[in-house]
């Protein structure tokens, strides 16, 4: 063997090792976290964590009820305002727009993108909260949807860009306007991407902290309506877990557990929504 | 186009009017007619003043090298040209006596059929892609027999029909290709265009295909593109020879292929080159 293929030899095992490794560290990190979130916020959940309202400092128990509803609320209240105007901006964006209006929304988008999340929050307190002098689940939900927006608004433009131009043409052959081909082949061709990017929108925005400290404020109790101030899981951890009582610190990591389950289940539900549809197969 | 110089055997001039001028097929009457076409990419000129008439109930196949402009004009007859925006055409190009570049092109689309290169179906069960040209365009009537007509139209029938909502894709290449043509059969066009549809597939599945034009002209009338000659003497009555975007030859297949009346078209069909 030639020194040459020696040195190549080495160099593919040390590159295929170094790799290796890395792939490692990144799924060990993930796993760690994993682990110390389950094994800190299994022992401290209860059912009580789910039903009653937090208690008053200094007594132990209680749960965060109004913060899973508070999140909820705000999580759908801003899929519903930011998921629309993403969508059909990328529409737009992907089928209809010339390139010099696309670069600029797509770079706006990706500017909107970049922008701190505080940023957000402050822009939302003065666009909602100020005027109406009320700190409210609306102006959270402003806060978390503006969010939303350019990451489904990227997506939804790159997958209908990958529709493949053999499908558009087929549907359009057949007779189809531009906006039937592209409700009834180009999304339902990229449904499964557009909504996996959708899910990973939310599941980032379900975990946003900053915008919500000045626009949904925080609540001890139940927030009725939407024009209310409400308690939420990411605030609630982030002052819970500031705080200076170990019952407090307990309930801060079940709250870490809840959240995370909840982006769980609304991943396994799209999966099985996503699995019964058919998917284009790469060439 | 060029009139065939030899008396008796029939000629394809396409006058203006869209009337086939002389010799035996003067009494076939014309579906689509091509008049002084001109096409350009931008400021590259891909047609020559093209004239050619596509005869009813018959199959017409366009010859000629790779990059010639024959699938570029199959596309403009039913203005598939115009999903590329830097297209432009010159001319006229008539259905049934209406120029189709002043009609409506969604209905144009449903009246002119076209069926790619590449088998497309959509990301649908196998009914719903034959479905889908009737539920876009309101077709009335049982969907699932107009289904079932057109798959057994293209011969499909037999091997899918206990599994129609399984996903097209789960077919083969030639069956894909075949419900292609079933899916283009299903709003009965008037005529259907096919740009080279069996150059993604097996031998086998290509004769299936070919078998499948033959019987289809007595339903429609068929355009086809196609860079394998002897298909084009296989399966159409007329064939155009198309060079660098100008026509040299029109004519009845059996005397482009055995009797062709210009020397370019002799040197490509004895494979001189192309």
């Amino acid at each position: 063997m030639s020194a040459r293929v020696k040195w190549r030899r080495f160099v593919s095992n040390f590159m295929l090792t170094l790799t290796g490794l890395c792939a490692l560290v990144s799924v060990s990190v993930l796993f760690l976290i994993l682990g110390y979130l389950v094994f800190n916020g299994g022992t401290s959940i209860n059912w009580a964590f789910f039903t009653q309202l937090p208690k008053p400092v200094g007594e132990t128990g209680g749960g965060m009820a109004n913060a899973i509803v508070g999140s909820a609320k705000l999580l759908m209240a801003a899929s519903l305002f930011g998921v629309p105007i993403g969508f059909l901006g990328g529409i737009y964006l992907a089928e209809f727009s010339g390139g010099a209006v696309a670069s600029v929304v797509r770079y706006a988008a990706d500017l909107l993108n970049g922008v701190p999340s505080i940023v957000i929050g402050i822009f939302a307190y003065s666009m909602v909260v100020l005027p109406f002098k009320q700190f409210s689940t609306l102006a959270g939900a402003f806060a978390l949807g503006l969010m939303m927006i350019p990451i489904t608004l990227r997506s939804t433009e790159e997958f209908l860009n990958g529709v493949p131009r053999y499908l558009r043409e087929g549907a359009m052959a057949l007779g189809a306007s531009k906006w039937k081909t592209i409700a009834s082949v180009v999304v339902p061709a990229a449904y499964r991407g557009i909504l996996t990017a959708i899910l990973l929108a939310l599941a980032r925005v379900a975990g946003e902290t900053a915008p919500l400290l000045f626009t949904a404020f925080g609540n001890r109790f139940w927030s009725r309506g939407w024009e209310q101030p409400t308690a939420s899981l990411p605030v609630m951890i982030f002052t819970y877990a500031v705080s200076p009582y170990e019952d407090w610190h307990r309930q801060a990591w079940a709250a870490g557990l809840v959240l995370l389950g909840l982006i769980l289940i609304i991943n396994i539900l799209a999966r099985t929504i996503l699995s019964r549809g058919i998917a284009v197969p790469r060439s | 186009m060029q009139a065939s110089s030899k008396p008796g055997i029939s000629v394809n001039i396409v006058t203006n009017t869209g009337i086939v001028a002389h010799g035996e097929t003067a009494a076939l009457p014309m579906r689509m007619t091509i008049s002084k076409v001109n096409f350009y990419y931008g400021s590259k000129q891909i047609l020559f003043d093209i004239n050619m008439g596509i005869a009813d109930k018959r199959v017409t196949a366009l010859i000629g090298p790779s990059g010639c402009g024959k699938s570029t004009l199959l596309r403009a007859m039913n203005r598939m040209h115009e999903t590329v925006h830097t297209s432009r055409l010159e001319g006229e190009i008539h259905l049934d006596g209406q120029n189709i570049l002043a009609q409506d092109v969604t209905s144009l689309r449903r009246r002119v059929g076209m069926v790619f290169q590449r088998p497309n179906p959509f990301p649908k069960s196998i009914f719903d892609n034959v479905a889908y040209g009737l539920r876009i365009n309101g077709i009335k009537g049982s969907t699932s027999e107009m289904v079932e007509k057109s798959l057994r139209r293209a011969a499909l029938w037999e091997e899918v029909k206990d599994h129609l909502h399984k996903s097209a894709y789960e077919l083969s290449g030639g069956q894909q290709q075949r419900l292609c043509i079933a899916r283009a059969l299903a709003v009965e066009p008037e005529v259907l265009l096919l740009d080279e549809p069996c150059s993604a597939l097996d031998p086998i599945s290509t004769a299936k295909i070919e078998e499948l034009l033959v019987e289809l002209k007595n339903l429609t009338t068929i355009a086809i593109v196609t860079h394998n000659m002897q298909q084009a003497a296989r399966v159409s009555d007329f064939t155009a020879f198309v060079l660098t975007g100008q026509m040299i030859e029109f004519s009845p297949t059996p005397q482009l292929f055995t009797t062709p009346s210009d020397p370019r078209t002799e040197a490509y069909i004895t494979g001189r080159f192309g």
